[in-house]
């Protein structure tokens, strides 16, 4: 397991922030925010806040919301209490169109591409918003139509080629393998030009080698797009490789936040992926994590016994700043 | 680059098609060797082919259900039978009436698009079904006790009956009721219809691989995906749907200007059928199988005419065999093995 030596810092606001980013605005900023259907909480006093540059994780067992609170951010489902500031703008009444169009993109957990066109054309429609032509001209070809085509013809190109994806471009997307069209899917998200990334299950369905492969993309777009990236994933090597902060969610309200040292020692953590009774010897049901990958660091972290609860952590990131 | 050149390849192919349909049955009408009962069926396949093209438009590429095509099509054939008929003093070529009327006929229909399409296609689901199919009723009741009549000042209408429209002497009847459209000017030429297909194809082929065209095939394949990426949904829904209403309408107005009466009845459920048939037997979404299953159906009861009262049954029956084969593969290879055959036959007598 990879970990970096990660400092987080301490805002004004109760969020936390990895130190090159401390004097910037947060780029997302999520307060108190919950839904309910019908008589159940699905999310509840739900806080983040994301910086500009940041990678950050969210993890939690099968069922806990996860995917939830990216339908939330998405304006997939309205929040029913709460505030979601993008960017110091407050997301409010928007839709899922104008969530996209004011800077926030997703892949989906079952991959959603549109199968039936080609991989370019996936990549095109992320460009969708970038490509400034109107329907007549697109009828009658005028000059305008081949110059903005050409245009989003190399830009999806060049969006391909983060994943060595340029030889793929006249395939039918639905035809790829799994782990390719889970890296078109992140390439269609990135052409929308978002400022937030949200990533539901990046690795699921990927080998160890494509994992990998996949842990330093992520960070290659972050550094090279300049965007915050917030994920998904039970892949726990991902997560600690690569999140700079990590919030864990269990029966939709946050249980943990810090970095990925902080929640492998947290042990309301171990407590939500392996349940209170390995401790007498027993399994707590439906509490387990889905992926193997995921107990066997935090059961060697156990046997360590450093616990902290989270509000230590959070006062200890305090003295490190 | 290649890929490009495919799709162009593929859209010049149907040109193709149409022009070389046009030469051979212009010349064979010319030389009197085509029946008059074929002659006759020449504009309705041009209007049914539009048709066809329109209703692939939303149901192939827009992936929504619409069963009131017809309806449509009946808006457009009374309105252009309406204006040409009141242009008929003042605009003396029938040509420029004929266009007059199918531009006129189109527009009227794009606005009964808009009036449906805004609030259902907002919905998700199979909304735009149930109430295309009660439009398209909606429509053929309201035609059939509509009466327009024309006079020195100018359109009349009434819901009643002929007398209430109030005609001052020397004014005439356009539209009446049940009876429809009587004593219509033959204005539709095989010409037009012919251009109009041409015109309609070039529009949706490019249409489709533009970025509207590309945005409402992103929508049809994952409409969750498509409001993601960005896309507004509704407002590209709406856009091909009030596109292909205007196409049917045109094509409507086509079809009522090559007859001396039409009836609202003629635009019925079944006639919305049977385009959704031309439709779904040539391949969703597949332009030139609309035109050929267009054109071959509109026909194929001509042809069965042998058949007398078992014609529709033997319609019936081919059209279900024709499913059958075409969805099975080992028919298919076992044609296509045949043709290859036969070719390969053709060529070894050519040497």
């Amino acid at each position: 397991m990879s970990n970096k030596d990660i400092k987080l810092v301490q805002l004004p606001s109760p969020n936390f922030v990895p130190e090159r980013d401390k004097d910037k605005p947060l780029m997302l900023e999520v307060s108190h925010l919950g839904i309910d259907f019908g008589g159940l909480t699905a999310v509840n006093e739900f806080n983040i806040g994301i910086s500009p540059t940041e990678i950050a994780g969210l993890i939690g067992p099968n069922g806990a919301g996860k995917t939830t609170v990216f339908n939330l951010l998405t304006k997939v489902y309205e929040p029913t209490r709460g505030t979601i500031l993008l960017d110091g703008k407050d997301t409010h009444g928007m839709n899922t169109i104008q969530v996209n169009q004011a800077g926030i993109a997703r892949t989906f957990q079952n991959i959603r591409l549109f199968d039936k066109l080609t991989v370019e054309d996936n990549v095109k429609i992320g460009l969708h918003n970038s490509i400034k032509y109107h329907m007549p001209t697109g009828v009658f070809r005028l000059p305008k139509y081949w110059k903005e085509e050409k245009k989003a013809h190399d830009k999806a190109m060049e969006l391909l080629s983060i994943f060595d994806m340029q030889d793929m471009a006249g395939y039918i997307a639905g035809s790829l393998p799994y782990g390719a069209q889970r890296r078109l899917e992140i390439v269609r998200a990135l052409a929308t030009g978002p400022k937030l990334l949200l990533l539901d299950e990046p690795a699921a369905g990927m080998n160890p080698s494509e994992t990998s492969e996949l842990m330093e993309n992520i960070e290659k777009i972050r550094d090279e797009f300049k965007i915050a990236i917030l994920l998904i994933e039970h892949d726990m090597n991902l997560v600690m490789g690569v999140c700079e902060s990590i919030a864990v969610l269990n029966f939709g309200e946050i249980i943990a936040k810090g970095t990925p040292n902080d929640i492998q020692n947290n042990p309301k953590v171990i407590e939500a992926y392996l349940g209170s009774g390995s401790i007498n010897g027993g399994e707590k049901e439906g509490t387990l994590p889905d992926s193997s990958d995921a107990s066997k660091p935090d059961a060697e972290q156990m046997s360590t016994g450093h616990l902290a609860s989270p509000d230590a952590m959070i006062g200890g990131r305090k003295e490190e700043s | 680059m290649k890929r490009f050149s495919k799709q162009t390849r593929s859209a010049f192919i149907n040109y193709g098609i149409i022009i070389i349909f046009f030469i051979v049955f212009q010349t064979l009408s010319a030389t009197g060797s085509l029946g008059s009962s074929l002659k006759g069926q020449l504009i309705p396949i041009c209007a049914y082919i539009i048709m066809a093209l329109s209703l692939n438009l939303v149901v192939g590429i827009s992936g929504e259900l619409s069963l009131g095509h017809a309806g449509f099509m009946s808006v457009g054939a009374f309105t252009g039978v309406v204006v040409a008929n009141s242009l008929s003093g003042t605009v003396t070529n029938g040509t420029l009436r004929l266009i007059l009327a199918l531009i006129i006929g189109a527009f009227v229909a794009a606005i009964a698009g808009i009036v449906i399409g805004i609030p259902v296609l907002r919905l998700r689901g199979d909304y735009l079904a149930i109430v295309t199919l009660a439009f398209g009723e909606i429509i053929k009741n309201v035609l059939n006790c509509l009466y327009v009549g024309l006079d020195d000042k100018g359109l009349h209408f009434s819901l009643k009956d002929e007398p209430s429209l109030h005609l001052n002497p020397g004014g005439r009847t356009i539209l009446s009721g049940p009876m429809g459209a009587l004593g219509i000017t033959k204005l539709s030429t095989f010409f037009i219809g012919i251009v109009l297909i041409l015109l309609v194809l070039f529009y949706i082929q490019n249409f489709v691989n533009s970025r509207p065209g590309r945005a409402i095939a992103a929508i049809r394949d994952n409409r969750i995906a498509a409001e993601a990426c960005g896309i507004p949904v509704t407002k590209y829904k709406l856009m091909a749907f009030v596109t292909s209403a205007a196409m049917a309408g045109s094509a409507g107005a086509l079809y009522a200007l090559n007859y001396s009466t039409v009836v609202p009845k003629k635009f019925d459920f079944n006639t919305s059928i049977l385009i959704l048939v031309f439709v779904v037997l040539g391949g969703i979404g597949n332009l030139r199988g609309s035109i050929i299953a267009a054109a071959l159906l509109t026909v194929l009861p001509e042809l069965l005419r042998q058949f007398q009262d078992y014609r529709m049954l033997v319609y019936a029956i081919v059209l279900i065999l024709v499913m059958l084969i075409t969805n099975n593969e080992k028919a298919m290879v076992f044609i296509r093995s045949r043709i290859k055959k036969l070719y390969k036959l053709t060529r070894k007598e050519g040497v």
